[in-house]
């Protein structure tokens, strides 16, 4: 039998994760980074998903995290090409950039 | 024909529609062919069943047609349902009829006018909901209709609201006809709450039923339902929007306010008729009312300059007229006049219509003048409409149904000597100001120069109308005169039939009928007199003391514009001024003044900063879920 990993190793390995990502998010100014710091932060909860799920011996978790997948690629296909366009109007990738709405 | 009875007024519904979502992207051509195409379509659908109706009669004249439950509250369950008998009939020939003929002549006078689709538009709605009135089967049908032509009378009115003058005629238009609806609801809520159901015939039958002649109730009910008829009928005391709704475009005038939605109001008593008779002082009111508002109208109309307001009043007057055969219970003579009403009035619309386009606007009759060998349709239509609304005798249509309704004035039991000589009073007055018009607009010396010619979608409608107003009367003559029962016989399948002594009738009828005659003929001849061979000897009488007094009182309508602005607007105003700061107003000012501190606030945090929202977000999920651990 092989041995396995301890569920509270993958939980922190997760959150440790998500709080990169979530620290990313907030300090990062340039999109790409922003995206890339969204893309982290989904695979950690998917990681969290499928510790959970073979913990309890569920198939459950791995569907999640199919789904997560999906759904991540087709934000990074949106997510991308609004990207580009915002490049095109600003000639840059800093998100403070258009920040010009005023409340 | 009978079950699809729906088409009618679903063909210039759906083209109000289409006009309203398209109209400003389709070209003229198609917007014109739509608004007058529908309403073109809808005459023939309403012809062939007319003459089904007439050649194969349904059972007790009678068509009913459900379309399907409005809505059911309790055993309040009002149907889309139509009710086609043979007085629905003859309003929707008239509405589609006429109303065919002045879309047509719409689509050459609004030619040049940039709101081309949406007049195209209003006017179909317009001629819809006249329809689903006329058409109802249950009084809550009959209400939608009856405010649906109350609103497109306020819009088309207010037609060419780039002039403030016109927009405030549209408010005054909708505010007093809401006096009168308001009335009207109020009738309907007691009808529903005694008699428990809103369907006309059920409503009658057991108004008949369960109301002695002349009980407190009846009388209520009818006074109600008369004060929605007189506000839509511009009836005295309410008569006071009409001559303001001439703003309109001249179209909507010959439409709405001279052969159609001013006499939804002679439809209704008709309609109820059971209602009224019911209610004796009531009916009686009618007639009074009826006498009163015709002698107003038609003294007023005589000192007016502007030819439009001269045919508002006399169309006041003339509805004076089918409110005074109500009056004696002479249904059919009202609605026979109602129908020759529709013909001459509409076609003196249009005339006058032809004769502002050609004078660039004008409408100031003493500017006019000498404009009978200039516009030689326009003089010869004109004519035969002015000779129809006076009542000259034997050839126009106008004779026969005034005639009708003075007779039976006369003879009937409700009627009297005095409603007759009013009749008679006002027939001459009628002809003094109709020949009035005529003899300022086309004869004497030119002042202006007309300009332009007259399409063929002007000119066919004018001509086909004039046919009408002088043929229409032949549908119905007098004993002395061949005795022709057509009309009466065709709307007495549902209106009662006036019960006249019958003994020594043909003398007296005839005797009548002279004098009316003369009258009319007097009346001519005073006209001619003052306005064409005397103008300044009349110059001179109104210029002097007591005739400008008599001028300013006639020209203002005999003052009750100036009688309500001073007792009910002016002291309403006076209130609302004071009353602007009150201390209920303070409390809803502070409310407001709240949300606006607290808006101004929570504005700050919409400052477009990615990094900020995100934040928020954060520390958003982590309150959160703190909340969800710890509690």
């Amino acid at each position: 039998m092989t041995a396995t990993i301890p569920l509270m190793h993958g939980l922190v390995l997760a959150g440790t994760l998500f709080a990169i990502g979530l620290l990313g998010l907030l300090a990062r100014r340039n999109i790409l980074y922003i995206l890339m710091s969204i893309e982290i932060m989904l695979n950690a909860t998917g990681l969290a998903f499928v510790v959970a799920g073979s913990r309890w011996n569920q198939a459950d978790g791995q569907i999640m995290f199919l789904i997560i997948l999906t759904m991540a690629a087709a934000e990074v296909a949106v997510g991308l090409a609004l990207l580009l366009r915002f490049h095109h109007q600003f000639k840059t990738l800093d998100a403070d950039a258009a920040s010009t709405m005023r409340g | 024909m009978f079950d699809h009875a729906w088409i009618i007024p679903a063909l210039p519904l759906a083209s109000a529609m289409a006009l309203a979502v398209w109209g400003s992207r389709l070209p003229r051509a198609v917007a014109g062919l739509f608004g007058a195409g529908s309403v073109v379509l809808a005459a023939a659908a309403t012809v062939t069943l007319a003459l089904q109706f007439h050649f194969t009669p349904p059972l007790g004249h009678v068509v009913r047609t459900v379309l399907w439950t409005w809505m059911q509250v309790g055993d309040f369950a009002p149907r889309m349902a139509f009710y086609l008998d043979s007085l629905a009939i003859i309003m929707m020939l008239v509405v589609t009829v006429v109303g065919a003929l002045i879309h047509i002549y719409s689509l050459g006078y609004m030619a040049d006018d940039k709101g081309f689709s949406r007049f195209f538009a209003y006017m179909n709605l317009f001629v819809a909901s006249m329809l689903i009135l006329v058409m109802a089967d249950n009084l809550l049908l009959l209400y939608l209709g009856w405010e649906g032509v109350g609103l497109c009378s306020y819009l088309l009115i207010g037609f060419w609201y780039g002039d403030a003058a016109n927009a405030r005629a549209a408010s005054k238009a909708f505010i007093v006809t809401r006096v009168g609806d308001t009335a009207m609801a109020i009738g309907l809520f007691l009808l529903f709450t005694h008699l428990g159901s809103l369907d006309i015939q059920t409503v009658l039958d057991r108004a008949v039923e369960q109301w002695p002649i002349g009980s407190t109730l009846a009388i209520a009910a009818a006074a109600l339902l008369l004060g929605g008829a007189l506000g839509k009928s511009g009836q005295f005391p309410l008569q006071i929007w009409l001559p303001d709704a001439m703003a309109g475009p001249t179209p909507v005038s010959a439409l709405i306010h001279a052969a159609t939605m001013v006499t939804a109001g002679v439809y209704l008593v008709a309609r109820t008729h059971a209602l009224f008779t019911l209610a004796p002082p009531v009916q009686y009111a009618v007639a009074l009312i009826g006498a009163a508002t015709l002698l107003i109208a038609g003294f007023s109309a005589c000192a007016q300059r502007d030819i439009k307001r001269v045919l508002a009043y006399s169309t006041i007057s003339q509805i004076g007229y089918m409110f005074l055969a109500l009056g004696v219970g002479a249904w059919s003579a009202a609605i026979f006049h109602l129908v020759t009403h529709a013909f001459f009035k509409a076609l003196l619309f249009m005339g006058a219509g032809m004769i502002i386009v050609a004078l660039h606007h004008e409408q100031d009759m003493f500017k006019m003048g000498g404009l009978r060998t200039r516009l030689p349709l326009a003089f010869w239509t004109f004519l035969i409409g002015a000779m129809s609304l006076a009542a000259m005798p034997l050839i126009t249509a106008g004779f026969y149904s005034k005639d009708l309704i003075l007779w039976d004035v006369w003879s009937s039991p409700l009627g009297g000597k005095g409603l007759w000589l009013a009749g008679c009073l006002g027939a001459f007055l009628t002809s003094i100001y109709t020949f009035r018009m005529v003899f300022l607009t086309f004869f004497g010396k030119a002042n202006k120069e007309p300009h332009g010619r007259l399409g063929m979608s002007m000119a066919f409608p004018v001509v086909v109308l004039a046919i009408l107003a002088t043929m229409g009367g032949f549908m119905e003559t007098p004993h002395s005169l061949g005795h022709t029962t057509f009309f009466s016989r065709f709307a007495e399948m549902t209106l009662p039939s006036l019960e006249t002594p019958e003994a020594a009738a043909d003398g007296e009828e005839l005797l009548l009928q002279v004098i009316a005659s003369a009258t009319a003929l007097a009346g001519v001849l005073i006209a001619y007199a003052l306005f064409l061979k005397r103008r300044e000897a009349m110059a001179r009488f109104v210029a002097s003391g007591f005739g400008a007094l008599l001028h300013k009182f006639a020209l203002s309508g005999c003052g009750f514009d100036w009688l309500y602005a001073t007792f009910l607007v002016k002291p309403f105003m006076a209130i609302a001024r004071a009353n602007r700061n009150d201390a209920i107003s303070r409390v809803y000012d502070g409310l407001a003044g709240v949300c606006y501190v607290m808006h101004d606030g929570l504005r700050l945090t919409q400052n477009g900063n990615l990094r900020f929202y995100m934040m928020g977000l954060a520390l958003g999920a982590g309150i959160a879920i703190a909340i969800a651990v710890f509690l």
